[in-house]
């Protein structure tokens, strides 16, 4: 059986270092594991996604697809529902629910839709959304906010908290190790 | 030990495994990591060079010496070291060399969506293309095999999703390649006419045995699954092929892309009811197909435009999409965009405000002809605006001179831009170039160059004085003004405009993203203060934003750069204890 995750919000937010973690796990847990991401540009404020799939026997495709996802994480409440259609019926939406203006939003070309989670949600579609900014502000960063949404994706995943942990303090620099753990746990608490 | 890799990162595993002794290239989205990543190995000499041809002709050399080296660019920059290329399949090599290009299928950071495969057939060379990382790795040490068996450079072929995904890959120790000692070799080194026409059917003669090779290599191999449907395919197409189809079809995976062989292809065909290729941007194997007289299904079904993926497959052989949910509001789009505090901001605003024509180049600062700012008028390959501004202006005379400007970083200039300096100069035309000077080779992520006074490693090397350089090419007009400063901005860029001769004004801050640049504090709006009068909002901060008639500053984005500030008459844009 193939899992499908897509971790998506804006460039710079720190989605790259969430699914390394999440590709981390996977393979330890024996999971054949393809994560695939898109640099360069990416660090600009623009919307950016990153999939990561882990199989019991094997993964082909590095990328996902619409209806394929199990679970997305979102950095950004507008870029749930931009990549809403990649979400399998049943799946879950895990989402920060920070709003960052994009630009045709700054410049008023374009209106920021403020009710879509309540839009997704009112469809039946499963969305979790927490304030990932606040609990990492009080774990004692705003820049652990993707520390914050993987604790909560952990919820939803047969991986004991210990793991998770102990993969964050292979990938964080040894003097965030701390703020990270406990944006963890204020996450996996919440 | 297996370990989960990108592709580039494997790539570099590869290089380290193969003995490779010098890696030379200039960044280029989705190459860039191949040579990062090879630099932290200590066995291996890195350097990032001006330009791809440079990097090219320094692993030539490298070869030449008798150690095996290699190079990695994106598709473009293939066409910058096009000229060694060509060349470099006659003389070929004595230490092996490899050449890393990285497509980029969907433009997802380039200019144009070009076919890196062309370039293998037109020079004559082999290539091979890997379709995960574990295979970047196997065929990088294969690539050196072949280099030095087949006396050839060999390019492998990336393409972003095989450059940008990670996969687990088998580790393996490095084995270190004895230099021979040098000899010198005339008759294959110096690719005069007499020499070069002894070396031509050398090359013809390497293809027919390469061809031969692919037709029993394990680059090339049959996955049998059942005589309906049988489907030609290589990289990260051959993961779409097998992910909606598994075991069920016949797959032909060619891991050798030129030269394509043609008994196992009509083998192959001979076998299966329906034949298909599946391949990424133009059909290339299709056309190799039909040049034998085997038919097969190609780009009737499939595009030459952008990336595939399963859903694509699946469209193309009517098998039905997943249910999916969807949202019917308006999701406005987030383009990328200069970030807050980017020092090409300021400069990009007064080009605006005074509605100058901005001939544009390839960095960051390509995100200037966004809205709102709207500054640019062209981009087209790297060294294009210094170049085409002189065009521009000896046609267009007074009328241009005198409200045009081009735009160039600095790893840019280094790159590509010095020639076209020197023709300004040399054949006068009264052109105003700036130099977008951050410091960093920005788009890529944060490579030194020339000009920032580090090498690859982040030790210090010498560093090109931007002013020095662009008098030494003969511009007596060089100034330097800070960016956050828009006066300063504004009264160098109109008094070059207006003066009769060719000038140079260098706008020089670092890279906002670059770690020794602290931010200052964030700043705040005085809602009391503010009128609604939108002037900040010109400049397309990310940062600023317009709410219930006021302008608002977030926090976790504003670096404190003040350009706001100098724009907003009422004051109210102020540090956050005032």
């Amino acid at each position: 059986m193939t899992k499908n995750f897509m971790i998506v919000g804006v460039g710079g937010q720190g989605s790259l270092l969430a699914s390394k973690l999440l590709g981390a796990i996977l393979i330890d847990e024996g999971y054949d594991v393809k994560v695939s991401e898109v640099h360069g540009m990416s660090q600009r404020g623009g919307s950016v996604v990153t999939y990561v799939r882990a199989s019991d026997t094997k993964v082909y495709s590095p990328v996902i697809c619409e209806g394929e996802a199990d679970f997305i994480v979102s950095f950004e409440r507008l870029e749930a529902a931009r990549y809403v259609k990649c979400l399998k019926k049943g799946g879950t939406i895990v989402v920060n629910t920070q709003s960052i203006d994009p630009m045709p939003v700054i410049t008023g070309a374009a209106e920021y839709p403020a009710e879509i989670l309540e839009e997704l949600k009112s469809k039946g579609i499963h969305i979790d959304d927490i304030d990932a900014l606040s609990i990492a502000e009080e774990a004692g960063s705003a820049k652990a906010a993707n520390i914050v949404l993987m604790s909560r994706l952990a919820k939803y995943m047969d991986i004991p908290e210990e793991k998770w942990l102990e993969a964050i303090k292979k990938q964080v620099k040894p003097q965030f190790i701390d703020m990270n753990l406990r944006a963890f746990e204020l996450g996996y608490n919440a | 030990m297996k370990k989960l890799m990108l592709g580039n990162e494997a790539v570099a595993r590869g290089l380290y495994e193969a003995g490779v002794k010098l890696v030379s290239s200039y960044p280029g989205t989705p190459s860039t990591e191949i040579t990062e990543f090879a630099a932290t190995y200590d066995d291996i000499y890195c350097e990032w060079a001006p330009n791809e041809k440079v990097a090219c002709e320094a692993a030539f050399g490298a070869s030449l010496r008798g150690a095996r080296s290699a190079c990695a660019m994106k598709h473009v920059g293939l066409n910058v070291a096009a000229d060694p290329l060509f060349t470099l399949s006659y003389t070929g090599v004595t230490g092996g060399m490899v050449i890393f290009v990285a497509d980029d299928p969907a433009m997802h950071s380039s200019q144009n969506e070009q076919d890196s495969r062309h370039y293998a057939i037109a020079a004559k060379v082999p290539m091979l293309e890997p379709a995960d990382s574990q295979e970047a790795k196997d065929f990088v040490k294969l690539a050196f095999e072949i280099s030095e068996e087949f006396d050839t450079p060999v390019i492998v072929r990336m393409c972003t999703r095989i450059a940008h995904s990670q996969c687990a890959v088998e580790l393996c120790d490095r084995v270190e390649k004895e230099m021979p000692a040098y000899e010198k070799k005339p008759w294959k080194y110096i690719m005069a006419p007499a020499n070069a026409t002894r070396r031509h059917p050398f090359v013809e003669e390497r293809t027919q045995k390469l061809t031969a090779y692919g037709e029993t290599s394990p680059l090339n191999r049959v996955e049998f699954g059942g005589t309906e449907k049988g489907i030609i395919t290589s990289g990260t197409c051959y993961q779409y092929v097998k992910e909606v189809f598994g075991d069920s079809v016949s797959v032909l995976k060619l891991g050798m892309v030129n030269p394509l062989p043609v008994e196992i292809i009509r083998d192959f065909a001979s076998k299966v009811d329906k034949l298909y290729v599946v391949e990424e941007l133009d059909g290339i194997i299709e056309s190799h197909l039909k040049n034998n007289g085997i038919d097969c299904i190609g780009k009737e079904l499939f595009s030459p435009m952008g990336e595939y993926n399963q859903a694509t497959i699946r469209t193309a052989f009517g098998i039905p999409q997943p249910e999916s949910d969807s949202t019917e509001t308006a999701i406005p789009i987030r383009p990328p965009v200069m970030c807050a505090g980017c020092p090409h901001r300021g400069l990009f605003y007064t080009l605006a405000k005074h509605g100058i024509t901005c001939l544009g180049d390839i960095g960051c600062y390509t995100l200037g002809s966004t809205a709102p700012l709207n500054a640019l008028d062209s981009t087209l390959c790297m060294g294009a605006s210094i170049s085409g501004i002189h065009g521009f202006n000896k046609v267009g005379g007074e009328e241009t001179e005198k409200k045009t400007v081009c735009v160039i970083g600095d790893s840019t200039f280094m790159h590509s831009g010095m020639t076209g300096l020197v023709n300004i100069a040399y054949n006068a035309s009264n052109s105003t170039v700036i130099i977008l000077d951050n410091s960093i080779t920005g788009m890529t992520g944060h490579q030194q160059n020339p000009t920032t006074g580090y090498n690859i490693k982040g030790d210090p090397a010498a560093k090109v004085n931007l002013e020095a350089l662009c008098h030494a090419l003969g511009i007596e007009r060089v100034r330097v003004v800070d960016p956050y400063n828009l006066k300063e901005c504004e009264e160098a860029v109109l008094e070059e405009l207006s003066v009769e001769a060719p000038s140079v004004i260098i706008s020089r801050r670092p890279c906002m993203l670059l770690k020794y640049v602290k931010p200052q504090p964030a700043l705040k709006v005085n809602t009391e203060k503010c009128v609604g009068c939108r002037q900040c909002m010109k400049l397309g901060c990310p940062a600023i934003s317009f709410k219930d008639k006021k302008a608002t500053i977030d926090f976790t984005q504003c670096v404190g750069c003040n350009v706001c500030q100098q724009l907003c008459k009422p004051g109210a844009i102020c540090k956050q204890e005032d």
